[in-house]
């Protein structure tokens, strides 16, 4: 017996003790009729093969650990971003358990959002009669001022009308006729949750814009699409634009939503963009979006409808930076101040310092299409290779344009874009071409402890490291951010794999 | 009828204000104060969930994936339709194994069949045979496949059940599983449970053409122990300890050949009721094997467990049992002594699922703390009946509770700590209260067992007496 209430020994250390490891011996040995341990070696080194890559790259059907979502997480992301709005998902209930707790894993905080809650009967008849007693549940219990609804793919696949479930809930009294309740239909099976995210905010910008008249005036809308590091990155954009001397409106603002405070107080609702300025937007001289392919259907909506629309690939690093402000600098004839040029001077000067540590290091990346280009090329203005950039949720398009990216620097050749794979693709080039770090979400710490490439956490959800979500990754600080990041991890390596006494300690440099 | 009943009657009445007329008529029968010496707890349960109230429950997909298959670690688990349900889940639940993975066990990987709009339109079967075949190029160590279905399954129609025996058939009799687990079944995650159970019965036991005979007199299995931080391992050693030999786990760190092997134990002993007394009735009936519910939360349950188990055993096996708890006396009397001082008099909310809302409270009381409110996310009247051998008078219950209710019960009886789930965490976090998840046990436990239940200790006073609770108020 091992237990010590004194200094308790948590599953970590516990199960390591001999009377466990016996046990899990015994057991393995008497009762759960393994493979034996030659032939399970002969398949982990199999796996590492580029007979197995090539298998493994024909899969046509199965995908294993994917790096993507689906559409209603955007959608409900989206919407916790407007001024006391409740999400309210028409669907089956277990999947708005999922969302709220993806969301609530990877910011440590609440996430509030109801569901339906539609089973077998509604599965027949459909489900108004959900929809018309939710919205008054919902409306009567947690006052929101809007009630953004979404679908999962059960409503999807039963076909229920949206348009025509609200407009009955409101003559039914669920909630007022003049209650906001913007709606998108959000199926499961089509893209991933950035085009969730997409289509919730379009949807609630054809509620307060559709039929009104457009008066253009000089602000400037912003939308940061789906991001797990919301927080700090709006909150950077909003400053940025102030520097610039810029009235803008962001278009879902969860920078609050995802950061209230512990004070006694729970803040069901806190920021948002507010409903008085969404409607404003729709005069805005511009949209403005960080991530082109999450807010497609939203940005030619607002062109549609006579706004500018500027759209950038989640610009990180100093040229993507440089862009970003010359085209909105450009747009709104304001000059970009000397404080955002003292910044790019400082981020410069950052990676002139360390670039030695970084210069000619292969990466390996996965994540969503935008932030897989603005990271790109980060790395490659660093001196750096990113050698296998993966995006589950990335198209032909996507590929196409990131190809031209690899081409624009000598840091790209030989680097190569994977639109639709998945972290099981991942593992076969990390196998067969390894490179020296790996950048992705928590779900990547398995291809390190598989394949040994370090993990450096930049992306959705990351579940395992704290409070990151509140630094931001955008514009030049969150360059700066990303860049210090990527060298902790290397230096953290290099200590790492000099420390071993009278055999390496001549590299374990205290100055580097 | 004492002054606390009174009072919680009140404090539920005024909860119930918020609600339109109809809802309110249907939660009020989900809300109940419990009363001595009635045997229930005056609530109904395993019903619908009224639309729009913030429900904390999830759907029957996560009873069968994320409960009751999903452990089993040698098989793969296809997460059968559009990405998001396998996706949420994936690796969340710290179902704890030891193997290979991705070449011998499959536990923490996320395999979905990804569907498309054009597998809604034309269906998924042609896709869900590729797939299988794909398992078997890439992953040949697997001991069988099971199918996860999502909603679209039993909505457009498709046959995974013929997939199925097509499959086993061509891999030679490979076992393979279709589960109806689709979300919008049932009310909860209980009845995936249950359709889960139904499956092993079907597929994996009525496949089976010979009975296992190798068995000792001593032979048990673990029913309903998911293994969260190593829940089944530090029970397990318990039960090895007094002589048990310890044929299956079903299902954490669970093998194919464990749920297999199950038919020829000579006791199920049973942790979550909830989730796995189908399959359990099921062996008694069939196999004449008996079944007895245990809890391995806390000294003074452990040891009634250990007693009851040992009582279906000979006196070899009852005298070892005493020994057993003899063994953990110390440890158990120095964490109390550590400990107790610390918690005593502290009071609890629960709201969990499965088993938890009534098996921890023995172990809270062994702490000297009390619980004043507990309720099940998906109990159905059993629980409730179960419920009532550890609640005192004047609990409130609280059952399907909504965001708006649990805040509430709390803000009226301002416990010393909340213990419920992630999405719950950071609501009372903010209002100040301590807490710790009762699903996960907060990326901490094992829980089970007297090695768990230091961890336990430890972990309720860290939550409850942490510095931090006392600088959630400004001075400003």
């Amino acid at each position: 017996m091992s237990q010590n209430p004194k200094h308790v020994l948590d599953h970590f250390n516990l199960f390591r003790e001999p009377e466990y490891v016996e046990m899990f011996e015994n057991k393995k040995k008497n009762f759960e009729n393994p493979h034996p341990q030659e032939k399970v070696s002969e398949i982990i080194e199999w796996t590492k093969t580029q007979e197995y890559r090539d298998l493994n790259f024909r899969r046509e059907a199965l995908t294993v650990n994917p790096a993507k979502a689906c559409q209603p997480l955007g959608a409900v992301f989206a919407a916790l971003g407007f001024e006391e709005t409740l999400p309210f998902v028409h669907g089956s209930q277990g999947c708005v358990a999922y969302y709220r707790s993806h969301l609530s894993r990877h910011f440590k905080e609440p996430t509030s959002c109801v569901s339906s809650s539609m089973t077998e009967d509604a599965a027949v008849f459909g489900g108004l009669n959900n929809m018309i007693d939710g919205l008054a549940n919902a409306y009567a219990m947690y006052k929101p001022k809007m009630i953004a609804v979404s679908t999962t793919c059960m409503a999807e696949v039963i076909g229920d009308d949206l348009n025509a479930f609200i407009k009955n809930a409101k003559e039914k009294g669920s909630v007022p006729q003049e209650f906001d309740v913007p709606f998108a239909h959000t199926p499961a099976f089509v893209g991933s949750h950035i085009t969730g995210y997409d289509n919730a905010l379009k949807g609630i910008m054809e509620h307060f814009w559709a039929g009104r008249e457009r008066s253009a005036n000089e602000t400037v809308n912003v939308v940061m699409g789906f991001d797990g590091y919301s927080v700090g990155n709006i909150r950077e954009l909003k400053r940025i634009f102030k520097e610039l001397g810029i009235d803008a409106i962001v278009l879902s603002d969860v920078s609050d939503v995802f950061d209230t405070p512990t004070d006694g107080t729970f803040r069901m609702y806190m920021g948002g963009t507010r409903l008085s300025d969404i409607k404003k937007a729709l005069d805005s001289k511009a949209t403005v979006s960080l991530q082109e392919y999450n807010t497609q259907k939203s940005l030619e909506y607002a062109a549609h409808l006579g706004q500018k629309t500027l759209t950038f690939n989640y610009p990180v690093g100093v040229r993507a930076t440089d862009r970003f402000l010359s085209e909105l600098s450009r747009l709104t004839g304001k000059a970009v101040p000397e404080s955002l040029k003292l910044e790019r001077g400082r981020l410069v000067d950052a990676v002139a310092d360390s670039t030695s540590h970084i210069h000619g290091k292969k990466f390996a990346l996965y994540g969503d299409p935008d932030q897989m280009m603005g990271l790109s090329e980060f790395l490659m203005e660093l001196g750096a290779e990113p050698v296998h950039v993966l995006s589950t949720n990335g198209g032909k398009d996507w590929e196409e344009k990131m190809n031209a990216l690899f081409a624009s620097s000598p840091f790209g050749a030989g680097c190569h874009a994977w639109p639709g794979k998945d972290l099981w693709h991942m593992r076969s080039l990390l196998f067969t071409e390894p490179v020296d770090f790996l950048i992705g979400n928590t779900y990547g710490k398995y291809l390190e402890r598989d394949t040994g490439t370090p993990l450096i956490r930049i992306g959705f959800p990351i579940f395992d490291r704290h409070h990151h979500h509140r630094y931001p990754t955008v514009g030049y600080q969150g360059a700066m951010n990303v860049l210090v990041k990527i060298l902790d991890k290397i230096f953290d390596e290099m200590d790492k794999n000099t420390n071993a006494v009278a055999k390496t300690d001549y590299s374990y440099d205290i100055i580097r | 009828m004492s002054s606390n009943i009174e009072e919680a009657k009140k404090i539920i009445a005024e909860v119930l204000e918020v609600y339109p007329e109809k809802a309110r008529k249907k939660r009020e029968k989900h809300l109940g104060v419990f009363e001595d010496g009635k045997a229930d707890c005056g609530v109904k349960s395993n019903i619908k969930t009224i639309p729009g109230v913030m429900t904390i429950r999830g759907c029957a997909y996560a009873g069968s994936k994320g409960v009751v298959w999903g452990p089993i670690k040698d098989m793969i688990h296809i997460s059968h339709g559009p990405v998001g349900c396998g996706q949420y889940s994936w690796a969340a639940r710290r179902n704890y194994y030891i193997g290979t993975t991705g070449v011998d066990s499959f536990g923490t990987m996320q395999f979905t069949s990804d569907f498309q709009e054009k597998d809604i339109v034309f269906g998924g079967d042609k896709k869900l045979e590729k797939i299988m075949d794909e398992i078997e190029e890439l992953f040949p160590l697997n001991k069988g496949i099971t199918v996860q279905s999502e909603c679209p399954i039993g909505l457009i129609g498709d046959d995974i059940e013929a997939v199925s025996k097509k499959k086993s058939k061509e891999f030679g009799g490979k076992t393979i599983v279709p589960v109806r687990c689709e979300g919008f079944r049932g009310v909860s995650q209980s009845l995936g449970h249950h359709i889960a159970n139904d499956t092993i019965r079907d597929w994996v036991f009525d496949k089976q053409t010979e009975k296992k005979t190798d068995g000792t007199p001593y032979d048990v299995a673990i029913i309903g122990d998911y293994n969260i931080g190593g829940d089944a391992w530090s029970s397990r050693i318990l039960l090895e300890e007094m002589g048990l030999r310890v044929v299956a786990q079903w299902s954490g760190d669970g093998t194919i050949e464990e749920l297999a092997n199950t038919p020829s134990v000579k006791l199920n002993i049973l942790h979550c009721y909830r989730s796995m007394n189908y399959i359990s009735r099921h062996m008694e009936e069939k196999y004449g094997i008996p079944w007895v519910e245990y809890n391995f939360f806390g000294p003074s349950k452990i040891a009634e467990s250990l007693r009851k188990i040992a009582g279906f055993f000979d006196e070899t096996i009852k005298e070892n049992a005493e020994k057993v708890i003899a063994k953990y006396e110390a440890l158990t009397r120095a964490t109390l002594e550590k400990f107790r001082p610390r918690l005593l008099g502290k009071t609890v909310m629960l709201f969990v699922g499965g088993l938890r809302p009534r098996h921890v409270i023995g172990a809270y009381e062994d702490l000297g703390m009390n619980v004043i409110g507990t309720g099940y996310e998906f109990g159905h009247n059993d629980d409730y009946q179960r419920t009532t051998h550890y609640v005192k008078d004047g609990t409130i219950i609280y059952d399907d509770v909504t965001g708006y209710e649990f805040e509430k019960f709390v803000e009226a009886l301002k416990p010393d700590l909340v213990a419920s789930g992630i999405k719950e965490k950071y609501v009372f976090q903010k209002m100040g209260y301590p807490f710790r998840q009762m699903h996960s046990w907060d990326y901490s436990g094992p829980y089970h067992g007297y090695d768990g239940f230091a961890i336990f200790a430890r972990d309720m006073d860290m939550a409850i007496n942490n510095p931090v609770w006392q600088m959630a108020k400004s001075p400003f």
